[in-house]
């Protein structure tokens, strides 16, 4: 169980790519932590970094109370789960679980007693005599698992766990992850490139991009108020809209509309300035009906989520995405109204939300 | 079915018939010969007899050859499967440039190195070395010779084979050396028995350099007594070179059936996924 500090940590690769640019992070003990990022970002160069699988070009990576950065990953007290679970073929479940034991010579009865217990935790028994290829996609993954948790190491390294499953096996992986992890409590770093697994599964996320971290904070936070438009755009299921807009005065004009000015931005901007507005979909409210200080515009297209629709509106030009809830859609070509949810409007400037109390970080 | 069609099939029946002929004659003959009691140069039912074994045995350098193309075979095989282990891992995982170069370059100059064009100065080099007459420099040489295929073979198997492997090995604490042994041979395994028989196969069948390199014939490998089984008059003594011959095959083809089964020589390296 350790906290895992990283400071101005930086990674280029030879050839010069800046993969980790000065990166600052702390992960508290226990955490379940996301590394969030489009591919490329520098997540997984994060991760491996932390592991000891590629050696950082500056700065410390501290796990607990030592500093890591120089000790080769075998001395660094983590466990890990690749990608592709990286199993070792020839080998029985009951010897891939054993193997961080046996590396550490253990005794053959102890260590296999070991890992008899660490699959019944994970409910492997049963399967134990098996090859690898004998599994199916989510015994695979337990199987990783159940090794990354053999030696009990002080922190848990998890690259892309759910990627390799398919869609329905995800969501039951998910929940048996975050349940797992809840019991074992060790501090625990996953790397994904989906928003939706990272809100889901993690306490707090930290959303990368260009080898730089963009925004640090729990799904909630990263969700509601995104830092900046990087983070706004790439979080949510249905994509924020942002529109450009101008201040007037006590209101403002986006699409060509005046809507009112959210509360907590007003001080910060001056009447006439450029910035972005920006609301999800779920929190505008499409009305039938006129409505003041909404949007009104032509229906587009209709497109159905399942308990919800996806409603696109042409407001002078401007496309605006509107959730809608079962029953009442509206049909394309109506004309209609969709009203911001008071609190939920955020307002960007030069890329960076405006924001009374600075609570995040952008780096 | 027309005329032209029925000529056809019969032309492709007696090419076929005659090409099968050509390769099964030379081992009915190995299979008849020896256990006749006038063998010539033609397959013919044998006179059934095992008199033929009973000159072999009598022969003081018949079996002492067989054992030492076993040494040399062994040797070579160890040496060769250990060496392109190590390399074709370490060509495989670490960027060097001009790599696949340096690997073509070995590849081209292997095959002069045991065969006749550098006799001469292989010859001069053993003498220099005092390796002239010893096992160890004929397995030295052949080992030289066998080895940038070997290698070539194996960094194939080992680049199919993920890197997460080794890298969760290392995760985990193993050391390269442990990583190889746990991890990466097991892997490549097929390749491994794949290169060791076809070693082996290449050492046994070697003529050129145990003769060249070893004087006493109480050293000399089967290859190499073969050669010697004149009679008195000059001709060659079929009943020993056929006999002799069974016997020599036999190890190979043993050797081969059992791979077969225990590996079925799959040519993968890594796994599917």
């Amino acid at each position: 169980m350790a906290v895992i500090t990283l400071r101005e940590l930086t990674k280029v690769y030879p050839g010069g790519v800046r993969a980790l640019d000065g990166l600052d992070l702390e992960i508290a003990d226990g955490e379940f932590f996301a590394l969030l990022g489009p591919s490329g970002c520098g997540k997984t160069t994060l991760l491996r970094t932390v592991a000891g699988l590629e050696t950082a070009t500056a700065g410390t990576v501290r796990i607990g109370e030592r500093d890591v950065t120089r000790l080769p990953p075998g001395d660094r007290d983590v466990g890990m789960v690749f990608q592709d679970y990286a199993l070792f073929p020839h080998m029985s479940v009951t010897d891939n679980i054993a193997y961080p034991l046996r590396i550490k010579k253990t005794g053959k009865a102890e260590r296999h007693a070991a890992a008899a217990g660490v699959a019944a935790e994970l409910g492997l028994d049963g399967l134990l005599g098996r090859r690898p290829a004998e599994l199916s996609g989510g015994q695979q993954q337990r199987v990783a698992l159940a090794r990354a948790m053999a030696a009990r190491p002080q922190v848990f390294l998890l690259d892309e766990p759910l990627s390799n499953l398919d869609a329905r096996l995800r969501l039951e992986a998910r929940t048996f992850l975050k349940k797992l992890q809840r019991e074992l409590g060790v501090t625990t770093v996953f790397v994904t490139h989906d928003q939706a697994e990272a809100l889901a599964m993690a306490d707090r996320i930290a959303v990368m991009e260009d080898g730089r971290i963009r925004q640090i904070g729990t799904a909630a936070e990263v969700f509601r108020r995104p830092a900046n438009l990087f983070v706004a755009s790439f979080i949510g299921s249905t994509p924020m809209n942002l529109v450009d807009a101008r201040v007037r005065g006590e209101e403002i004009e986006a699409a060509g509309t005046l809507v009112p000015l959210p509360a907590e931005a007003r001080g910060l901007v001056t009447d006439g300035q450029e910035v972005v507005y920006g609301v999800r979909p779920d929190y505008l409210d499409y009305s039938a009906t006129a409505a003041g200080g909404a949007f009104h515009g032509r229906v587009v297209i209709v497109e159905n989520l399942g308990s919800t629709s996806l409603v696109t509106l042409d407001v002078g030009g401007v496309l605006l995405h509107a959730l809608v809830g079962e029953g009442s859609e509206p049909e394309p070509d109506e004309r209609g109204w969709a009203v911001p949810r008071p609190g939920r409007v955020l307002l960007y400037r030069d890329g960076d939300l405006l924001d009374g109390n600075d609570v995040t970080v952008a780096a | 079915m027309t005329v032209r069609e029925t000529l056809g099939r019969i032309g492709v029946a007696v090419f076929l018939s005659a090409v099968l002929g050509f390769f099964a004659l030379p081992l009915l003959w190995l299979a008849f010969a020896p256990f006749d009691a006038e063998p010539e140069l033609s397959a013919s039912l044998p006179d059934f007899t095992l008199h033929n074994f009973r000159v072999l045995m009598d022969n003081p350098y018949a079996l002492a050859s067989l054992r030492n193309s076993v040494l040399l075979a062994a040797g070579t095989a160890a040496l060769v499967v250990t060496c392109a282990a190590l390399a074709a891992y370490a060509l495989s995982r670490v960027r060097i440039p001009g790599r696949d170069v340096l690997l073509y370059v070995l590849l081209l100059l292997s095959s002069i190195i045991t065969g006749t064009a550098a006799m001469v100065p292989i010859f001069l080099l053993a003498f220099n070395l005092n390796l002239i007459d010893s096992h160890l420099g004929v397995i030295l040489v052949l080992t030289g010779g066998l080895l940038p295929a070997a290698i070539f073979v194996l960094k194939d198997f080992t680049d199919s084979t993920p890197t997460s492997y080794e890298e969760a090995a290392r995760v985990f604490g193993a050391s390269p050396l442990q990583t190889l042994r746990h991890v990466v041979v097991p892997v490549i395994r097929p390749g491994i028995a794949t290169i060791t028989v076809w070693t082996v196969a290449m050492v046994w069948g070697d003529f050129l350099m145990p003769f060249l390199l070893l004087r006493d014939p109480g050293k000399a490998p089967a290859s190499v007594i073969m050669y010697t089984f004149y009679t008195e008059g000059g001709q060659p003594d079929l009943a020993l070179i056929s006999t002799f011959s069974l016997l020599y095959s036999l190890p190979v083809v043993g050797m081969y059936l059992f791979v077969s089964r225990r590996y079925g020589f799959r040519f993968h390296g890594g796994i599917k996924r």
